[in-house]
């Protein structure tokens, strides 16, 4: 007495079922445990604060570059300010900033804490649009207060 | 006068895809082939009327009528000609135009061109595909129309975003479109399959072709954008799991499952209903990409133009037309004929892994394009899904479908010899393994991807070639036995091997670009050196330059390997008068299919005090692959389509297939 279904179109059905559980489970659990590790949060630099990021964990930081803290050593390094209306933070990077980076503009930065609280980014994001104020940003900075009007759409590519 | 006319032909449009949705459902309630006629009719006509609207646009463009709005906001007097012209969709606004050309045109060719199709399926694809027109057209007359005058016409545009000034860029929305619409046909193909319950072998027939050529269109589009990515934007990456590229990746994925379940169907009347489902599914994945593209509601490095009123209303297309799609498909897919029966080991057995495979992989994109709106919805809080995440997910399933591939195409119908297969394999193996040695033996540091990729690749190119010497019996049979076979080779099976072929020389490129690129930065006085893997990279001077629209300065840089000068790489930093944007121009050397990547920076003092540019260099071995491997697979779905047997109406075993289904 077989406990398999006597049709052979159940059967086959069956076993299609019976392949796809596995891949399917394993995709679920792909997908949880790299949800645990390899997704980054974003902070400003006020709210990175009081959540207390260790240091060398990835995340983007996001905020105001501060007038007059760009520094462009002759080294190739960067060195700058990310700040919100409540706190800011020191941020090195290594690199070639993007064409639109300016001193007073909203910037996401992806990178960690270093132990001296210096954020070292690895990834500065370059927006394609100079008018184009990263959403995170936008949101953090109306959540400080210090949102000053919308942004204008700008121009785009398809 | 030119917009006004552009207008009318824009409303004209619209109002022709209402008859042509009326007409063709008339013609078949009443089976009145006279009003079938009208209706295809009208969707010529429909066409006919888009590509004059859209040609008045262009020619607004190419004038530089500053009073439509559109042409104000994208474009400037001082741009070359090739630029004026693919600004007009550059825009939202104008991107919809080409959105709604590309649907009226396939419309029209299903209309003019469906002779072996069933009278009463195309009447009601050809109604169904009206209904999406009309939708569309709508959208962009109500909601989106580029032609609108404004009051005071400023003296000069706006000008397009400079780095969209580029040749590859000015092609790539085109390919894209043209795929994500042609998607558009398989799913009134599959919604009138369902209303009219004809969803059988010669169905799947039809289908074939528009998802060929629409997925050949897709691939292409993604890989032009993808190489624009690479050597415009100077970041060295050519894909970044952003939301944007992820919205078109997924109808790609849907596409290509289709494009697999369709041939099952096609060849043995199974998995109907499937193959349905992903008909539709793809066309959902084009509008959704759309939506989310348009919307605004991700954070992507493309910047595009957003506003939120225009996402609802495509949301809510999005939601009409797939919705209604699934809902029809939910109430008669059960209704369905059974397929046939087949053993697990044999090519269909193979495919329902590879569909499977795809599904999941296209879900996991899915979920992390939507992650990080849903986690902003439940918690507040803003996380960003990037390639870490897609590595861990995307890449292991695809990986162990890719694995399976070479085995799949070696299994008969119905019933396959896995060991059969397998020992016909032992060469394509021993290849693999092979260049997977050489790759461990010719690099240090060895790494893992490089090895694993370069094996995985040529497993797939080798395992690819194993199948085409099997079919013209290569090696076993005399030499001119051989040749007469060759010729005889329907091009189809061609066009599978060669697509084939372009997956394994992807991931052969991929692998070994990501494992062993290189890169370097320096601040460059005009003498300095800057080393970047065997490569050295002499600043000799920067000069000016000048283009239509921009001032450039341009270093002349020597790139050398061993003492010996390749080549002179000439970056650019360019200064662009309207708009006052900045934009670096890449330099690109090509040596042994990889690249020498140099981007000029700014300017800044050098280590010596003398004005130097920051230079960065980036070392991309077998980078040109990663390119050459999708456009190999868009050249494969091209010479599929060129099958004779596509073309032709309703071929005899297909339809002994339907008979025995249906018996």
């Amino acid at each position: 007495m077989s406990l398999l279904p006597r049709s052979r179109k159940a059967r086959q059905r069956l076993l299609v079922i019976a392949v796809a559980a596995p891949i399917l489970a394993a995709a679920a659990g792909l997908t949880l445990y790299a949800m645990r590790s390899s997704v980054s949060f974003f902070y400003s630099p006020s709210q990175a604060l009081a959540a207390h990021v260790p240091a060398g964990q990835g995340i983007e930081l996001g905020g105001l570059v501060a007038k007059g803290s760009v520094d462009k050593r002759s080294d190739g390094e960067v060195e700058f300010v990310i700040a919100d209306h409540a706190a800011s933070s020191r941020v090195n990077f290594r690199g070639d900033l993007p064409d639109l980076f300016r001193e007073g503009q909203g910037v996401v930065t992806k990178g960690a804490y270093r132990p001296d609280g210096v954020f070292e980014a690895s990834e500065v994001l370059a927006k394609h649009d100079e008018k184009y104020m990263p959403r995170e940003v936008t949101r953090a900075l109306k959540a400080s207060g210090e949102w000053r009007g919308d942004p204008q759409p700008g121009a785009e590519h398809p | 006068m030119i917009a006004e006319f552009g207008s009318f032909c824009l409303i004209l449009a619209l109002a022709l895809s209402a008859a042509q949705v009326g007409l063709s459902l008339a013609g078949r309630v009443r089976e009145e082939a006279s009003l079938v006629g009208a209706g295809e009719g009208a969707a010529a006509a429909a066409f006919l009327a888009m590509a004059i609207a859209f040609g008045c646009l262009m020619t607004a463009f190419i004038t530089s009528d500053f009073s439509v709005s559109n042409v104000a906001a994208n474009s400037h007097t001082a741009k070359p000609l090739l630029y004026k012209i693919a600004g007009v969709w550059g825009s939202h606004e104008g991107s919809m135009m080409l959105w709604c050309l590309a649907l009226t045109g396939f419309g029209a060719m299903v209309a003019l061109s469906g002779r072996g199709l069933p009278a009463r399926l195309k009447a009601t694809t050809v109604a169904v595909q009206g209904t999406l027109g009309l939708l569309f057209i709508g959208y962009t007359v109500f909601a989106s129309n580029p032609l609108l005058r404004i009051a005071n016409p400023p003296v000069e545009g706006a000008s397009l975003n400079p780095v969209l000034q580029d040749p590859f860029l000015a092609i790539h929305p085109p390919f894209l479109y043209a795929g994500y619409v042609g998607m558009s046909v398989v799913f009134s193909l599959a919604v009138a399959g369902l209303i009219e319950g004809r969803t059988d072998a010669a169905w799947a027939r039809w289908v074939r072709p528009w998802t060929l050529a629409a997925w050949s269109l897709l691939t292409v589009g993604i890989m032009l954008g993808s190489f624009w990515a690479y050597y415009e934007l100077g970041w060295g990456g050519w894909w970044f799991w952003d939301p944007v590229e992820n919205a078109s990746f997924m109808p790609w994925l849907a596409a290509t499952a289709l494009l697999h379940s369709a041939v099952v169907t096609e060849k043995r009347g199974a998995m109907a209903a499937w193959t349905l489902f992903l008909a539709l599914l793809a066309f959902t994945f084009s509008m959704l990409g759309a939506f989310l593209v348009r919307s605004g509601i991700l954070t992507s490095v493309h910047a595009f133009a957003v506003d939120p009123k225009r996402g609802a209303l495509l949301l809510l297309i999005l939601g009409l037309t797939s919705g209604a799609g699934f809902v029809l498909f939910a109430w008669r897919a059960p209704k369905l004929a059974p397929g046939g029966l087949f053993s697990p080991v044999s090519r269909e057995g193979a495919l329902v892994l590879n569909n499977l495979f795809l599904c999941v992989a296209a879900a996991t994109v899915l979920y992390g394009t939507l992650y990080p709106l849903i986690r902003q919805a439940i918690s507040g809080e803003a996380v960003s899904v990037g390639p870490p995440w897609y590595n861990l997910t995307f890449v292991p399933l695809m990986t162990a479908v890719l694995l399976i591939l070479p085995i799949g195409v070696l299994l008969a119908w119905k019933r396959g010899d896995l060991k059969a297969a397998l020992r016909r394999l032992i060469v394509a193996l021993a290849a693999a393994l092979v260049v997977g040695g050489l790759v461990l033996v010719a690099n240090a540091p060895q790494k893992a991807l490089a090895v694993g990729g370069a094996t995985l690749g040529a497993w797939l190119i080798a395992g690819s070639l194993t199948e085409f010497a099997e079919r013209i019996r290569l090696g076993r049979a005399p030499w001119a036995e051989s040749w007469r076979r060759l010729g005889g080779l329907p091009r189809g099976g061609l066009g599978m091997t060669l697509a084939h072929i372009g997956v394994g020389v992807f991931i052969l490129g991929t692998a070994y670009e990501t494992a062993y690129r290189i890169d370097a930065a320096g601040v460059l006085s005009p003498g300095d050196r800057l080393a970047v893997g065997a490569y050295s990279l002499t600043l000799t001077s920067v000069g000016e330059a000048e283009g239509k629209n921009y001032v450039a300065e341009r270093g002349q840089i020597s790139v050398s390997r061993a003492g010996q000068i390749i080549c002179q790489a000439q970056p650019e930093r360019r200064l662009y008068a309207p708009g006052r944007q900045t934009t670096s121009k890449v330099a690109l050397c090509l040596r042994d299919l990889g690249d020498v990547y140099v981007v000029m920076g700014e300017q800044r003092t050098g280590p010596h005090g003398a004005p130097g540019w920051l230079v960065r260099a980036y070392w991309n071995p077998l980078a040109r692959l990663i390119f050459l491997g999708p456009l190999l697979m868009g050249l494969g779905g091209a010479l599929s389509l060129s099958d004779r047997r596509l073309r032709m109406g309703l071929p005899r075993r297909a339809a002994e297939v339907a008979a025995k289904a249906a018996a």
